[in-house]
């Protein structure tokens, strides 16, 4: 079997202060050894918190339900022994902000090293050699005297090679990246995914990515799941998706990026409203109230609808094609 | 969740409050009844155990315990409000100076605190009565003064979080000076953390008073007070070893009060927290 | 764009540099001097919205500041109606501010967490009777989308793209001739950024204002800006229309920039 990661109708449910709320309400996708999928979406679509439930990182009190089969096993429901196994040896992940994510206090060899010592049963010799190699293969200038360095010394795009390297370490079969290069600036943010892209490839990895910007799916990512209020709104190969542009909250979001070159001049498209707080989503598509194709039938979770081939929209009134 | 909604559901909170409302009502009352006077002295009835008349039995003057307890709450209560008045008073305006200043004023308050953090409260208070002679008044100084470094580092170290924020930035822009965004933005954003620092520092003036009451350095006779009656149990400790008790408890429970009250406070009053259930 | 029509340019900025001195390794090795700032020049006409654009390090955020009269610079002038902001009396320039407002970034820091609504976009008025306040408070609301009411709530009760109006009603409160604006819509969503920036392009039909936009966004600047300067280590290395700049760009830095930027598009 191929499948990598196979998730069915996964649902989270939260404690907020308003009192319980779905933040994921049916997630599905699959994901094959060496394929690559974005979820793309806004604040509050849930796609963090996809990340965080595959990987048994959710806050306390969350009520998860459905199936995540990682290479078959399954992990809704797994014991922490078990998620601990699985979590840096064979599922890695890379967050968004650097410095937060990496230890102040430790040097970035100790970092690196801790995985492979701990997943791996590598003495201290052992680990700073295979961390030195992993650092130059995130091609970390100076490597060897950055084993010795501590985050705060290096610049945001070294500590997010270093953070790759780290995740990378025990040589996991799913990364998993979210807002990789959010924090970073436009130049280097082109230079991490390019060695994200190749890292997975080479190590025939799956790639989960995480992003809000649509610029950086349609640079790295082989298929594109677009995501809001807890649900999969549109899903489908990155090209026919931006194209097509079916889901009318995915054509949305698109009009109203600026483009350069395009929208000058005009005021930018627009969706109307503002994403509603979890408890206040409505029953049915969550994107009816806000939607301006909205029909009878929305009240109503619209099934997923076939829009070409491996492509498909949660709508009843989808898009003309452009 | 409303404060008051989350305030009952806290235990620590619920469980410090009734304690310290125990003490405050039991203050409340000494100035308008006590079962006997505090300071009737009955030596015929002297060392007596629980009975109808005396709840608690009498000390070895023959006065009776249940009324001293009561009457002795309003010494520490008159020196937990004064002392941490004091404290807050100048310590919190040092701290909001050092803060606004910054440079050598900063420097300046920060060495001043540190100096004054040398002399604990005791030496400081053994030094004033060697000057000023013993009693209440040099007690609550020494106290008051010690507590004044305490709050000033700590409003200083929050003040400087403020101060760095971008909403004081922008009063900045607007043209506006230095005292006005400490009255107008730094106040309000470090007020909750002061006021869980007062209920810990009000709790160790209890402390403070006590030991010093004990060490014949605080009230003096014939002025109620807890410390004192642990120093007179002290020497009945062979004839009537529960005499040290009832003091005791009630400096413990007053305390534990003060202290629960201001960790429930402090969860109640964090913003992250409160936004998280 | 250099020639300067003192009777004309609303903001004239001359040569500013700004040096920041750093902590010393050691008591005996000079300490270190970030040239943050080297030399930067130019020009904004009323009503016009001149974009700058850079990386972290550029210099950028120290050029707001700078603009804004929040830090003195090393050397240089910034002129603002011809009168230079940091050599006026400090009286004079707490009243000259009405003229020159600021749009931070972070919508979660720039409110302050304590104070209602109606409070924090009153800040920048002079002391006016409660009822004028109140009337312009209402009015700036309303030219932001918002509703007067909203003046009574606490900022926790808005999402980021609403207490970024919140943020811009404040800025327009004293009916600035010039608006800074650092990086005004990067912690949005793109929805709310889309419905933000429409809300600072109608702004600037409406009441006249210029605008000193900062950003990293190519895009976001190419929308909203007549001119665009980009900032390259302390000093602007090109500058230019966007529709010249971001087709034909000639420094090897502008060049980078535009190449470097992802574009949803497929060739």
């Amino acid at each position: 079997m191929n499948t990598l990661l196979d998730v069915r109708d996964l649902r989270v449910r939260l404690n907020t202060a308003r009192g319980p709320a779905d933040a994921l309400r049916g997630v599905s996708f699959a994901l094959a050894k060496g394929e690559t999928l974005g979820i793309i979406g806004e604040s509050g679509c849930g796609k963090s918190m996809t990340a965080l439930a595959l990987m048994g990182l959710l806050p306390d009190g969350a009520v998860t339900s459905g199936s995540i089969r990682f290479d078959g096993d399954e992990l809704v429901g797994a014991d922490d022994a078990r998620l601990c196994a699985l979590r840096g040896r064979r599922i890695g992940m890379i967050f968004q902000e650097p410095m937060t994510a990496l230890n102040p206090l430790h040097t970035v060899g100790t970092q690196v090293a801790e995985p492979l010592r701990h997943h791996l049963g590598m003495n201290k010799a052992e680990a700073r050699a295979e961390a030195l190699r992993l650092l130059e293969r995130v091609r970390l200038p100076q490597a060897a005297q950055r084993l010795d360095a501590y985050p705060h010394q290096l610049s945001g795009g070294q500590r997010q090679r270093v953070m790759i390297a780290a995740a990378l370490a025990c040589g996991p079969e799913l990364l998993i990246a979210d807002e990789p290069t959010t924090a970073l600036d436009v130049s280097i943010q082109r230079e991490i995914l390019d060695l994200i892209a190749e890292l997975v490839s080479e190590r025939g990895m799956g790639l989960l990515l995480i992003s809000h910007d649509l610029g950086v799916m349609a640079h790295t990512v082989q298929r594109v799941m677009v995501m809001y209020g807890g649900t999969v709104a549109e899903r489908g190969p990155t090209r026919a998706v931006f194209e097509r542009l079916a889901h009318p909250y995915t054509r949305g979001l698109f009009r109203a990026r600026p483009q350069l070159g395009l929208s000058r001049g005009r005021p930018l498209e627009t969706i109307a409203g503002r994403v509603p707080e979890l408890v206040d989503m409505p029953r049915g598509c969550p994107f009816a109230d806000r939607c301006h194709r909205v029909v009878e039938a929305c009240r109503e979770m619209p099934p997923a609808f076939s829009v070409g081939a491996n492509h498909e929209a949660r709508c009843f009134n989808m898009e003309p094609a452009p | 969740m409303r404060f008051s909604d989350r305030a009952w559901r806290h235990s620590s909170f619920v469980i410090g409050s009734l304690l310290v409302g125990l003490l405050l009502a039991t203050a409340a009352l000494s100035f308008v009844w006590t079962p006997h006077s505090p300071t009737d002295i009955d030596v015929p009835s002297k060392l007596q155990g629980p009975s109808a008349a005396h709840w608690l039995g009498t000390d070895s003057l023959g006065r009776d315990i249940v009324s001293l307890l009561i009457a002795g709450s309003q010494n520490s209560i008159a020196v937990g409000l004064i002392a941490v008045g004091i404290g807050m008073g100048f310590g919190v305006a040092l701290g909001l100076l050092a803060s606004a200043r910054r440079g050598w004023v900063e420097e300046l308050v920060m060495r001043f605190a540190d100096f004054t953090f040398a002399f604990p409260a005791l030496l400081s208070a053994i030094m004033l009565t060697a000057i000023y002679g013993p009693g209440l008044v040099t007690s609550v100084v020494a106290i008051g003064i010690f507590n004044i470094p305490v709050f000033a580092r700590i409003t200083r170290a929050a003040a400087n979080g403020v101060w760095s924020r971008d909403y004081v930035l922008a009063s900045r822009a607007c043209g506006k000076g230095a005292w006005h965004i400490t009255v107008a933005h730094v106040l309000p954003n470090i007020a909750s953390g002061l006021i869980v620092q007062a209920t810990i520092q009000f709790a160790t003036a209890i402390l403070a008073e006590a030991a010093l009451s004990y060490l014949g350095l605080g009230t003096q006779p014939p002025q109620p007070s807890w410390g004192r009656m642990l120093n007179e149990a002290q020497s009945m400790m062979f004839q009537a070893p529960t005499l040290a008790i009832w003091p005791g408890l009630a400096i413990a429970l007053s305390v534990l009060g003060l202290n629960l009250m201001g960790d429930g406070l402090r969860d109640l009053l964090d913003p992250k927290l409160a936004r998280q259930r | 764009m250099t020639d300067a029509k003192p009777g004309l340019s609303l903001l004239v900025v001359d040569t500013l540099t700004k040096d920041y001195r750093l902590p010393r390794d050691s008591l005996f090795s000079p300490p270190h001097i970030v040239h943050a700032l080297q030399g930067v020049s130019f020009t904004l006409d009323s009503g016009r919205s001149l974009g700058i654009v850079g990386e972290s390090g550029s210099g950028k955020s120290t050029l707001a500041r700078l603009v804004m009269a929040l830090e003195t610079p090393t050397a240089g002038t910034v002129s603002l109606l011809g009168r230079d902001l940091h050599a006026l009396p400090a009286n004079d320039l707490r009243a000259a501010r009405r003229d020159f407002q600021m749009v931070f970034q972070d919508p979660y820091g720039s409110l302050d967490p304590r104070q209602r609504v109606g409070r924090i976009v009153a800040e920048p008025l002079p002391a006016v009777a409660p009822k004028e306040r109140h009337d312009r408070v209402a009015e700036a609301l309303d030219a932001v989308g918002l509703r007067g009411t909203d003046a009574d709530k606490y900022p926790h009760e808005f999402s980021g793209g609403q207490r970024q109006r919140i943020a811009i009603a404040r800025a327009l409160i004293t009916r600035p001739k010039l608006i800074v604006a650092d990086e005004p819509v990067s912690a949005l969503d793109v929805s709310v950024q889309a419905q933000v920036l429409n809300l600072l392009q109608d702004l600037r039909v409406r009441f006249g204002v210029a605008y000193l936009f900062i950003s990293h966004d190519l895009a976001v600047v190419d929308h909203v800006c007549d001119e665009v300067a980009v900032m390259q280590h302390g000093r602007i290395v090109e500058r230019g229309t966007p529709e010249r700049l971001f087709t034909r760009a000639e420094h090897p830095y502008t060049q980078s920039l535009i190449a470097a930027a992802p574009q949803a598009r497929f060739q």
